[in-house]
């Protein structure tokens, strides 16, 4: 196909795009850390999960042919991440924020030392939809390539929503993020729901980590998560801890990282350097900017260390 | 607890009261010492799960790190970086405040140490040297500083910003080593001007190790005589037991805050000073070595206690210098340090519910003795 001129109406579309495909890990961590921050607990080491998850999902989807197969496999190391972090945290007088870090060298560590073998081999990647097909700008339908997970992400956020606001378990998980002794009061096990929310949340980011080697940027290295999963961590605070919130937030931090490549698709390179630093001055921007001294924060999870 | 228990009674044994008193320094350091054995146990597990030999990992850490005068330059090298990183997590840690984000200043410490270096090429003597190191500390304390004081003028959560930080001081640094600060000369490696001779920091005379370490040393011990002999420390410390009550009681707890984050900061900028100007001789790509992180397990496991810090990173500086070493004899990958890292520190905090559960510790057990 001819590439047609389009010139600046390139940028937005580029970012249009880039925010698509950028967002989706974006999305499934931060989803699966609302889960477990509503559930009063604060999991850091998600960094390491959705590393841990890229090179799973891509040993697994190698070995078997099947990147679906990748993915939950990806999914399955991510509760178990979760299972360790929250069983940990159980104890009284563990500080979950330094277990989290741990969490985050000991995810990354085993994923570098199993992921060796794979850094060479190629592994399929996980479907697309084309959005574009009513277009003949091959920009556009570039743009409209809508890989699979990222509706599924979209879908998962609606879900999520309307678990915590009309489901028991969305309840049972408020109750607990609220107030341990009401929790007990109501003969609910706070420790197991938390585990249970942990497990959970780090299926999710093991799923965002599946996406990264799986479709984009579609391949395992050491450097593949240039701190997504923290940086989505941060976006759990500035959605106010609602998952709609998260998946547009998502959008939002993917649009930003995709900035630097829109603008260098058009010649313009100059501290090409520094539009690597986008996203981060973003969440930070936006992290001061919805943070209060008062340590009050709207929508937060009254047991969450993280706001205390 | 049954009355008895309640009633004072005399020490029978003699010097219990000493032992009373010892009894919770000794729980400081049993449960750590402890919790590190579990941590080589579940990594000597780890190690038979994938068919390698524990005894000859362990073996080749002794050998690598510790074992000849060879091996001691090559651990020592590590432990200046290591020290200054680990105090830029307990400083703060001990207001409460837990700052992952070192390596940041770390690498701005060492940019601003290589860009004043080309700068005052013509200063006589040490001044030179001096001037560098000073800028190093000033922007590693701005860039620290500046996290404090988010936290307390803005309830910015500090781990969270100082990790962002630390991702906009790498872009920061790879855009002036990459553009404006680049040597034309570098080709392959982009770089910033080799230092001059006269503004390398070179070996100490009796060991060869640079003088980084006696920097490293020296910070510590200032650091433990501000925590713990000064009353700015006293005040700092009840701060992190409480912030409220150090409030109620008007400490000047958002100075004490800024304070205590930008010493760390200078002390971690003070990391990238050495490596630059020791080490690589220019800034580059090689300072982003991950001693930040690194630094981050050598002050949980010294607890945030600066002199413990010294012991501590030479066990890690050893293991870091065997990595090579295990590569190549057991074909493992590099990463290896990385898990064994990662399973200590799990385990750590995991023995951090062990505090207070055993009688041997509380000075109770002794007194009644």
């Amino acid at each position: 196909m001819d590439s047609v001129e389009i010139g600046l109406w390139g940028v937005p579309l580029a970012i249009l795009g880039g925010a698509i495909r950028v967002s989706t890990p974006f999305i499934f961590v931060s989803l699966g850390e609302c889960l477990t921050e509503r559930s009063g607990r604060i999991n850091l080491g998600l960094e390491g999960t959705l590393v841990f998850g890229a090179m799973s999902g891509y040993a697994i989807a190698y070995e078997t042919g099947s990147p679906f197969a990748g993915v939950l496999a990806a999914a399955v190391s991510g509760a178990c991440f979760g299972l360790l972090h929250g069983w940990i945290c159980k104890f009284k007088g563990v500080n979950d924020i330094a277990v989290g870090i741990a969490m985050m060298l000991l995810g990354m560590g085993l994923a570098f030392f199993f992921g060796k073998p794979y850094i060479q081999p190629v592994a399929p990647d996980l479907p697309s939809i084309n959005f574009g097909w009513w277009s003949d700008v091959p920009q556009v339908r570039a743009a409209l390539q809508v890989n699979v997970l990222f509706i599924l992400g979209g879908l998962l956020a609606l879900a999520m929503a309307w678990m915590f606001r009309s489901t028991r378990v969305g309840l049972t998980v408020r109750v607990v993020g609220d107030s341990t002794d009401a929790a007990r009061a109501m003969g609910l096990d706070p420790d197991r729901v938390r585990l249970l929310s942990t497990a959970m949340g780090g299926a999710l980011a093991g799923v965002g980590g599946a996406y990264l080697s799986l479709f984009y940027p579609g391949s395992w290295t050491e450097g593949i998560s240039s701190g997504q999963g923290l940086m989505a961590i941060a976006l759990v605070i500035f959605a106010r801890w609602n998952p709609v919130n998260c998946f547009w937030a998502s959008l939002l931090f993917g649009g930003a990282g995709a900035l630097g490549p829109a603008l260098q698709s058009i010649g313009i390179s100059e501290g090409y350097y520094l539009f690597f630093a986008a996203p981060y001055v973003l969440t930070l921007g936006l992290l001061i900017l919805t943070s209060s001294p008062d340590r009050a924060m709207q929508g937060a999870p009254l047991e969450l260390s993280l706001t205390k | 607890m049954s009355a008895a228990d309640q009633i004072p009674t005399r020490a029978h044994l003699p010097g219990a009261r000493i032992l009373a008193g010892l009894a919770l320094r000794a729980e400081a350091v049993a449960i750590p010492l402890a919790a590190l054995l579990a941590g080589f146990a579940a990594f000597s597990l780890f190690l038979l799960v994938m068919g390698k030999s524990p005894a000859e990992f362990y073996g080749l850490v002794w050998k690598a790190g510790f074992s000849s005068a060879f091996s001691w330059q090559n651990t020592l090298s590590r432990v200046a970086p290591l020290v200054l990183a680990a105090l830029c997590v307990a400083l703060p840690a001990r207001l409460g405040l837990v700052v992952i984000g070192g390596e940041g200043a770390i690498v701005l410490g060492g940019l601003a140490a290589a860009v004043t270096g080309t700068a005052v090429a013509g200063v006589p003597g040490y001044a030179g040297l001096i001037l560098m190191a000073l800028a190093a500390m000033a922007i590693g304390g701005f860039w620290i500083g500046a996290i404090g004081a988010l936290r307390i003028r803005r309830g910015v959560n500090e781990t969270i910003s100082s990790l962002l930080m630390a991702y906009i001081a790498i872009a920061l640094f790879n855009y002036f080593v990459e553009g404006p600060f680049r040597d034309p000369a570098s080709l392959n490696k982009p770089s910033t001007a080799p230092l001059a001779e006269a503004l390398r920091v070179g070996d100490m005379p009796w060991i060869a190790a640079h003088w980084g370490v006696v920097a490293g040393v020296l910070a510590c011990l200032v650091s433990w005589v501000l925590i713990d002999r000064t009353t700015l420390g006293f005040a700092a410390r009840i701060a992190g037991d409480n912030v409220r009550a150090a409030q109620v009681q008007g400490l000047p707890v958002a100075r004490l805050v800024i304070g205590f984050t930008a010493l760390g900061g200078a002390f971690a900028g003070l990391a990238g000073f050495f490596e630059v100007a020791a080490v690589h001789g220019s800034a580059n790509a090689s300072l982003i070595a991950g001693y930040g992180y690194t630094g981050i397990l050598v002050a949980f496991l010294a607890r945030h206690n600066p002199l413990a810090i010294l012991p501590v990173a030479v066990l890690l500086g050893g293991f870091e210098a065997s990595s090579g070493l295990i590569q190549r004899r057991m074909d493992l990958p590099d990463a290896t340090i990385l898990v064994f890292e990662g399973m200590v520190f799990v385990i750590i905090l995991l023995s951090e519910a062990l505090y207070g559960r055993f009688r041997i510790f509380t000075p109770a057990f002794w007194e009644r003795r």
